[in-house]
């Protein structure tokens, strides 16, 4: 039991890290030139991931990875207190 | 001049006054408290003073000075200083929280049950923490010098009486409540001249906003393009492209990531809040409140650019008389941070790229975050409130790095590893002690910099990346990773990465003894040495796999206590219980 409460975390971890690597090393610098032809107002949009977009999807991952982490603990009984 | 001068007493001698009363409210009384507040702070609490502890002299006074003469390559260190917290979030701060110890060494010695591994956490932790402290105590004196017409030592020991007034009497509880106090100054007085700042330049009070908003001269031009166009005619690269080389970006964004996760006056914090699902809720209230200064920062930056970049030449061709120069250049060229050369004899100020005809011979980026309310002509109260919130922000991180250091010694080497049967009254004697010596030792290095202390911050992340980070990682989601194989990991990555750092910068920094040489056409792959801790970290992770295959697995207990910390629930010696 405990095993498969660890196995859905490491999912939800390895979907978050995903994310974590796609916005920041993908689309802030891999990708840079081919996003900066699109741009999001005066933002090339490479640009803006790199810059603002990275650390505001940073920001969404840890609260979306809490809130199912909450969950996750509840579903196998295994909060703390 | 006077009234600023007041203002900024003002500014600098309330908040110092509202830290030492903090500091007298929540001295701490236990070795609980001193180490982790007791165990009883809250996320949101928590959060604010991860904010303070982090954003330290560098990011707060450096960074959008980097940012704005780097451009797009200074994105590396808006995702490399935030990215990191992702990692500590998910991957670190819940099972060390869960584990329930005071220290990072000790959550190592346990896990990999060593007393050498704890203490090569220790060598780790103390190398790391004092290089960094030295940036942070020469930030407190340049702020006073320039801003409080005091003299740089003056400062220094202004300084450091403050950071040991409230460090060795609160502990981590006095640090936690001061570092809250900190992160209001700090944020505040970071923002307020840049949103004055983007108004006047984009008409959006917003800076975030402001950096992708048309400019409100009526051009209807964006800020970017204008500077994209001003600064490539000048022959510099382009601000929104210009790139640091793909290889070393990403190797130098990773290094910085994993460097922050593994940096352990951030991770102790996580030790300070009562549960593991509160731990988790720490790390996002920490990034919003990082978040808000780190994506300010790029507006601060390119604006910033601008700015000077159009003080100077106003419309092509058209440049600065010297003799009509502004208030700010000529405080600034008194402070030898800035400086002019006519070399053409016309009494006009030309700044371009090329370093035959360019005139602005230096222009320090440090001077960036510090001259800009000067340059967008804010009031007094304004630049009063930057000098306040420069001293915050050294601060905060100083005290912070001082705890790690400390608890490593009188915790880790004293209590855990010299004299196991020392009470806990006369442990909190000594940390006391301990953080009065590593007061007096920074603030000498701070007196003293040594010669290399502008490369040393390359060290400080780059152990972190290289040992500190790959073995938590593998303690924590390697149930069998063994101590042999944990600590030839950590040995080999501080190894390589320090190698690495000495070879091109010289062995401990010493001028000509680097044996290849700082050139580029010598780095691997093109990674300089500030962005090597992540090659350090897949040399760790490699070398201990291999150790692993060759001297199987952790004993049973020790993967039993990995199951424990890998859930919230159930039994575990907390810290509170100590």
């Amino acid at each position: 039991m405990e095993t498969s409460y660890w196995q859905e975390n490491l999912r939800l971890i390895f979907i978050c890290l995903a994310i974590w690597f796609v916005v920041s090393f993908g689309f802030g610098l891999l990708l840079v030139e081919p996003l900066n032809a699109i741009r999001l107002g005066g933002y090339k949009l490479g640009f803006w991931f790199a810059q603002q977009g990275s650390i505001y999807t940073f920001v969404g991952l840890i609260f979306w990875y809490t809130h199912k982490m909450n969950q996750l603990d509840k579903k196998y009984n295994v909060e703390d207190q | 001049m006077d009234e600023l001068r007041l203002y900024t007493w003002i500014a600098v001698g309330g908040t110092f006054g509202l830290y030492f009363f903090i500091a007298w409210w929540a001295r701490a009384g236990s070795t609980s408290e001193f180490y982790a507040a007791g165990g009883g702070i809250t996320p949101l609490q928590n959060g604010m003073a991860i904010g303070a502890d982090w954003m330290s002299a560098a990011s707060f006074i450096s960074m959008a000075g980097l940012i704005a003469f780097l451009g797009y390559g200074g994105s590396v260190f808006l995702m490399g200083w935030t990215g990191g917290y992702v990692l500590l979030a998910m991957c670190l701060a819940p099972y060390m929280r869960k584990h329930g110890k005071f220290t990072v060494p000790e959550f190592i010695g346990d896990r990999f049950y060593s007393r050498t591994a704890r203490i090569v956490a220790v060598v780790c932790l103390i190398i790391a923490s004092v290089t960094y402290i030295i940036g942070q105590m020469k930030g407190v004196g340049v702020a006073f010098s320039r801003f409080l017409e005091v003299s740089y030592d003056m400062g220094l020991y202004i300084g450091m009486f403050v950071v040991f007034v409230y460090a060795t009497l609160g502990g981590m509880k006095g640090i936690t409540y001061t570092q809250i106090a900190q992160y209001v100054v700090l944020i505040t007085a970071y923002t307020i001249p840049a949103i004055f700042i983007s108004l006047q330049l984009t008409g959006n009070p917003i800076p975030q906003l402001g950096l992708g908003s048309t400019l409100a001269d009526g051009s209807g031009v964006y800020l970017l393009d204008k500077l994209d166009m001003v600064v490539s005619d000048l022959g510099f690269k382009e601000y929104t492209t210009s790139t640091l080389g793909g290889v070393e970006m990403f190797a130098y964004t990773m290094s910085l990531m994993i460097g922050t996760a593994g940096l352990p006056h951030v991770i102790m914090r996580f030790f300070t809040v009562p549960s593991v699902k509160a731990a988790r809720q720490s790390a996002g209230y920490a990034l919003v409140f990082i978040a808000l200064l780190y994506t300010v920062a790029p507006a601060v930056g390119a604006m910033a650019r601008f700015n000077l970049m159009n003080t100077i030449e106003p419309a092509a061709g058209q440049n600065l008389e010297y003799a009509e120069r502004p208030q700010w250049f000529k405080d600034w060229e008194k402070t030898g941070l800035l400086k002019f050369e006519d070399k053409n004899g016309d009494g006009k100020v030309q700044y371009t790229a090329d370093a035959e005809k360019n005139e602005m011979v230096k222009v320090d980026r440090d001077i960036m975050v510090l001259a800009n309310p000067s340059i967008a002509n804010l009031p007094n109260w304004v630049i009063a409130l930057v000098a306040a919130g420069g001293l915050a922000a050294a601060l905060s991180t100083a005290a912070g790095l001082l705890l790690a250091i400390s608890s490593a010694v009188s915790h880790d080497l004293m209590k855990g590893v010299l004299m196991p049967d020392m009470s806990e009254k006369s442990e909190l004697r000594a940390s006391r002690i301990v953080m009065t010596i590593s007061i007096l030792f920074a603030g000498y290095l701070g007196l003293n910099p040594p010669g290399f202390a502008a490369g040393t911050v390359a060290l400080a992340f780059g152990l972190a990346a290289s040992s500190i980070f790959p073995a938590l990682m593998m303690g924590i989601f390697s149930k069998k990773m063994n101590s042999t194989a944990a600590i030839s990991g950590m040995c080999a990555g501080l190894g390589v990465t320090m190698l690495y750092v000495f070879q091109h910068k010289g062995i401990m920094f010493i001028p000509g003894t680097s044996f290849l040489g700082g050139m580029e056409p010598n780095w691997f792959l093109g990674i300089s040495p500030n962005a090597f801790g992540s090659v350090g970290a897949l040399v760790n992770f490699a070398v201990a796999f291999i150790v692993l295959k060759a001297t199987g697995p952790a004993p049973s207990h020790i993967q039993d206590m990995v199951d424990n910390f890998r859930t919230p629930h159930g039994e575990v010696a907390t810290a509170h219980d100590h």
